[in-house]
Parts: structure tokens; sequence; C-alpha cells
């Protein structure tokens, strides 16, 4: 895996971080964290993060938290990472007492509890929490494994307690150190020299995968993750070619080398469940290239779990265009697998957004090298994300059903579209969320709620919130369009939209014009006079731009006015099938 | 290796450590000298040096350091052995 070194990471400190996003850390270590704050700035202008790092003196967690005018809150950071190390568990584990070292995990974790307390008393921020890398003390030996007093015990409670309690806290998300320990190894995470001078828990040449595995999480939560792989398929999704060896003579299953295209299989299906896309984009002939996914018995991805398959003689830039245009997602949320080099460069020289994998030469340590990779980080997971190649497949249909019909509206007629609208609820709060966190294009102002913002909303007295779901006679899209509305302060006649944002997958719908007649409605009914829109241009949401235009608002002074008592309810072909009034 | 030639090796390492072209390593350059060279650099530089010479210092070698001329000896010392 090729990542930048220390000392490149550190020369970036020099660059002009000006144009770039950015994002307000705190970090907080009870050992030496200069260097690991130096690549963590370091790392985020590799992914143009402007990473603007309050930085605490030296062991000062506690302080920093449960002091509510500390220097840490007023730094308004919008991520406190916070590191404890192991070392430093350790020692304080050593002091205790028998009987006191068989609750220390109880203890511990009641204390990180209070700490996570402390900062939501204080702040909505998120909290990046360090979990620990094992050290073997070798007291007990393997039967520190039997014994509840000895410190792997405890140490391997307090990482389980942590999961628990970050399942818990939707604010709270896990850096875990654990597993970069797990595939590194110990030798290779600290630097004894350096500890014991220095304090620094972490060696040099671990730093930069310390400071990549945050960045990761960060970027996700601030809406940066891959939601597509594209396979290519000869000796990559199995070994031989498919054209040449025929369907018995290719290599897939447990015997030999076929074991290892078998292990990318199963990983790649276990990411469909997640919600990762598949599709394929071979150089074939698309029967051909079918036929195993339709006939071998071995294979474990079959048609149903590839959203977009693209089997011809064009070259491998066009057919990934032609599939990011299917898909209607960023390139920079792709992924392309192809042992080729030749294809590879080709294609990362055409589309440098797109994530394209230099593969090892032995297909055997593909699975291996792609785990170390951690391309698919993420920072939700709802039920409904394994449909979501069904819901691609359908879309297909829908375009082909389409063709058929020469009158737009007797095509969208024929669709017997209903939409649910309900406000948010503890049942949609995760969607709506995840929703939040993952548009991009059609997002007017692409303000990023979490769980717990969302649950704020609920209660909220000055907000009206909306989901929308739609559904057809091809399928169901599910929750695809979130609306929040504001009662300004400024005018209590006026309701200003906060947010609006529509997964790109139900344009062409007249789902705009459908919202616009609900929300003017609620407006309407509760004795609002204007609706106030604002367009905040990101370098994605340019598909908007025009968006309150079109709908009939007319700017004033940068933003977009509606006008509610002359307001024409517009035509639509989608029933609506509402959930629950709300009033403010 | 003879001195100079380690001194040059040094000079390179610390160039591009400390991200300063002008500084040119003499025995008698110390910490003191050499604004960006500090407790923390310092640990990149040994780790650095350690890497290029193909040698492993030990903590109690390292704190004696006093100048670039006592990391010259200790280098050519560990090499010899």
């Amino acid at each position: 895996m090729t990542i930048k070194s220390f000392n490149e990471l550190k020369k970036n400190l020099k660059k002009d971080f000006a144009q770039l996003k950015k994002i307000k850390l705190a970090v907080l270590a009870d050992s030496a964290s200069q260097l690991y704050v130096q690549s963590l700035k370091g790392y985020g202008y590799e992914l143009s993060y402007n990473f603007d790092i309050y930085e605490a003196d030296y062991d000062q967690i506690d302080r920093q938290l449960f002091d509510k005018t500390s220097a840490l809150y007023k730094s308004e950071p919008e991520y406190i990472v916070i590191h404890s190390s192991t070392q430093k568990l350790l020692s304080r584990f050593y002091k205790l007492s028998s009987p006191q070292k068989k609750s220390f995990c109880k203890e511990y974790i009641a204390y990180v509890n209070e700490l996570i307390a402390a900062a939501n008393a204080n702040t909505k921020t998120k909290i990046i929490l360090f979990n620990f890398p094992e050290i073997n003390d070798s007291v007990f030996g393997n039967f520190s494994n039997k014994t509840d007093s000895s410190f792997l015990y405890q140490l391997r409670k307090i990482n389980v307690e942590l999961m628990e309690l970050a399942q818990e806290n939707s604010v709270v998300f896990i850096n875990d150190i654990a597993s970069l320990q797990n595939t590194f190894g110990n030798s290779f995470i600290t630097d004894q020299k350096i500890y014991i001078n220095t304090d620094t828990v972490f060696g040099l040449d671990f730093l930069p995968y310390v400071a990549k595995n945050t960045t990761d999480i960060i970027a996700s939560i601030a809406g940066k993750f891959k939601k597509c792989l594209i396979l290519d398929l000869d000796n990559t999704t199995w070994g031989g070619i498919i054209g040449d060896d025929g369907i018995e003579n290719i290599q897939i299953g447990s015997l030999g080398i076929g074991k290892a295209f078998t292990q990318l299989q199963l990983w790649a299906k276990q990411l469909k469940e997640r919600g990762i896309i598949l599709a394929v984009c071979s150089k074939n002939e698309e029967d051909i290239a079918k036929e195993p996914f339709e006939k071998h018995p071995d294979m474990v991805l079959r048609l149903t779990d590839i959203a977009v398959f693209v089997a011809n003689w064009e070259n491998k830039v066009n057919n990934i265009r032609h599939i990011q245009s299917v898909l209607n997602i960023g390139f920079d949320s792709m992924v392309f697998l192809d042992d080729n080099p030749f294809e590879r460069n080709m294609v990362r020289s055409e589309i440098p957004e797109l994530e394209v994998p230099e593969l090892p030469e032995d297909p055997a340590e593909y699975l291996s090298y792609l785990r170390t990779l951690n391309l698919f980080e993420t920072a939700s997971f709802t039920e409904g994300d394994n449909q979501r190649t069904q819901q691609y497949q359908e879309e297909a249909k829908r375009i082909s059903f389409q063709k058929s019909y020469t009158n737009e509206a007797d095509f969208l007629k024929s669709l017997d579209m209903i939409s649910e609208v309900s406000p948010f609820n503890k049942f949609n709060t995760p969607r709506v969320a995840q929703l939040s966190q993952r548009s991009n294009q059609f997002n007017l102002r692409t303000v990023r709620y979490t769980e717990d913002s969302v649950q704020q909303l609920i209660s909220s007295n000055d907000h009206f919130t909306f989901s929308f779901t739609l559904k057809d006679t091809f399928g169901d899209y599910g929750l695809i369009c979130v609306v929040i509305l504001q009662q300004l302060t400024t005018n209590n006649r006026q309701l200003f939209i906060d947010t609006w944002l529509m997964s790109c997958r139900v344009l062409k719908r007249g789902m705009e014009n459908f919202v616009l007649n609900q929300l003017v409605k609620c407006a309407k009914e509760n004795g609002f006079e204007k609706l106030i829109g604002e367009y905040i241009p990101t370098s994605k949401n340019g598909m908007v731009k025009d968006h309150y235009k079109d709908l009939g608002f007319t700017e004033t002074n940068g933003q977009w006015e509606l006008n509610v008592p002359g307001y024409k309810e517009k035509t639509v072909y989608i029933y609506p099938k509402l959930i629950a009034a709300q009033s403010i | 290796m003879e001195t100079q030639q380690i001194l040059e090796q040094l000079s390179l390492i610390f160039i591009d450590i400390l991200d300063n072209e002008s500084i040119q390593l003499t025995e008698s350059t110390s910490a003191a000298v050499i604004e960006e060279w500090d407790s923390l650099t310092n640990v990149q530089i040994i780790v650095a040096v350690e890497k290029h010479f193909k040698i492993r210092f030990t903590t109690a070698e390292i704190q004696k350091l006093n100048n670039v001329g006592d990391l010259c000896s200790l280098i050519k010392t560990k090499q010899v052995a």
C-alpha cells in the first residue's frame, strides 16, 4: 500500500491551504501528539482538506473536556479527536489492587461515558475515540485469557465496550488502531526509542496510517465516500480469459488459484449487501461475458448482483463514463478493479477522480491488499442499503419502458407513483441523516445533519420537517427527499427552506413539483405568506442552480421568494399518502 | 567510511528532513545553531540516519550526542562493528 511518508506529509504543511475546504478539529492526547497532528494536517492536504487543528497541551483530556470554559470548547471544533494510549492505560492499571483490576474495564468505560457526556453538554461536535492497540504485558502468559485481573483481559474488554458505546452514541466514532495493529504488527506501530525519548506512542512510519484512518472517518462523515465497485472480468473476477478459454476452463472455485478469485467475489458480494453498487466493465462479447454469471456453478456473483453490466470492445474510459451516467454518482465515489496495468493507467489518466487500486501481480494477494486500503469507509448503515442494486436495475427497466411512450405525461401517469409524506420520526431518522450526508448533487444548501441533529429537529418548535418516499409500478425507491423549513425569527410570516435535497435517482418524475405543492400546503395551513429559498453553490450541486427559478420563485438579494397565497398548484402524477400532520 | 563522506550524506538527510537547503554540516554543528533542529525533528533525523546507514542506536547513545561530530564517530564505530 502506497502512502506518503511522514516527512512528505510534514512538507505539505508549508503548502498553500487557502483554497481547501476548512474543517476545525481538536486533538486531545495523553501522550505527545505533535507528530500526529503534523501527519494529520499533512494528510488532510492530500485530500484537499484544510484541517484547522486545536492541539491541547500534553495530557489534558480530562481538564479540557470537563471545563466548559476550556480552550477546547472556545476553539469550536467540528470534531474532537481523543487519543488515549495503551501505555497510559497500562500504568493506570498497574496502580490498582487485584480486586480493582477485575473491574477496570467497567470503571474505565464509566469514565469515558463521563467524558462523552461532558462533551455533549458543551458542544454538538462529533467525537473520534482511538481504541487500544494491544500490549501483552506477559505477566500471565496465555493464562491471561482465563484471568479477569490480567491487563490483556481488561484491555480487550474495553475495546469491545468502546464499540457498544459508539453504537449507542451517534456522535461517537472509533478510530480503530487495534485493527491497524493487526495489519501492520506491533514492531511497526511503535518505536520504543521514540516512545522513551519523546513519549510519542506511534512510530514515524506508522503515523501516516493513523492520520489516514482518522481522515477516512472525517471524510465519510463529511460526505466523501465510495458508493460503487466496478469489476473487470478476465483475471480479475475469475482466472483466465473467458473468450479464449471457455466457461469450463476459467479458474474459480476451491481449487488452486480459483480460490483467490472466489475470495474476491465473496468480498464483493458482502459489499453489495452493505449497499455498495457493483458494476462490470469488461472487454468481451456480452453474452460470453454473462455466461459464467448465469451458468458457472462456482460463481459467487450472479447477474442479479450487478447493477450495470458493460461488456463490449469499446475503450474502458468510455464504458466507465457510461456506467457513471447510468448510476448518476460522482467519479470520486467509484472504485475500479482491473488486473491490467495498461488499462489502469489509461483510466487513471483520463478520469483522475476515480480510485484505481494498484492490484498486486499475484491474484492470491488481491484481497489481502484491498483490505488494507480501507476503500469503503462509511459513516452510516441502514437496513435498506442492501436493496440499492435492485433499485438501479429497476431504473434500467424504467429507461427502456419510457422509450415506448412518446408523451411524457402519459409515461408518468402509467408509472402509478405514490409518495409517502411524513415528518421526521424515530423510524426515518437514520435514513434522513444518511441522505443528508450522501447527497451532493441535488442539494440546495448542503447542510449536513447527523442522526442526533435530526432528532433535535423532531422536537423543535420552529421547524417543519418533511421526508418523502417514492414507489411506482417498477419498484420502491424508499425515502428519497428531505426538506426542512425554518420559521424566520426576523419575520414570523416567512418560512426559510433550510434544506432541500433529493436523491438523483428520482429526477424527471415531477417530484420537485410534488414536493413544492406539499410545502405550500403546509405553509398555507399554518398561515405563512412566503417561502424563502437559497442556493449555496458547491463543486457538485450545479444541477440545482436554477431550481427555485424553474419552480417560479423570484430573486431578491441573492435569495428566492415564493408568494404562498398566490401559488397555483402544479400538475403532478404522484399520489400523496400523508402520514401525520405536524404543527409548530 | 571517511568522516567527510559521512558528513556529506548526513547533510543530505538534514536538508531533507528539516526542509532547509542551506544546511552544511561540520563536526561542530549542534542543535543550537540550526533553528529547525529540536527534540521532535531529532527523532526524525535519528530514524532516517538509522535507515540510511543500516545501523541501530541505543537510547543511551542518542542521549549522549552533543553535536554532529559525535554522531559521525558513533556511525563509524557502528559500521566497523
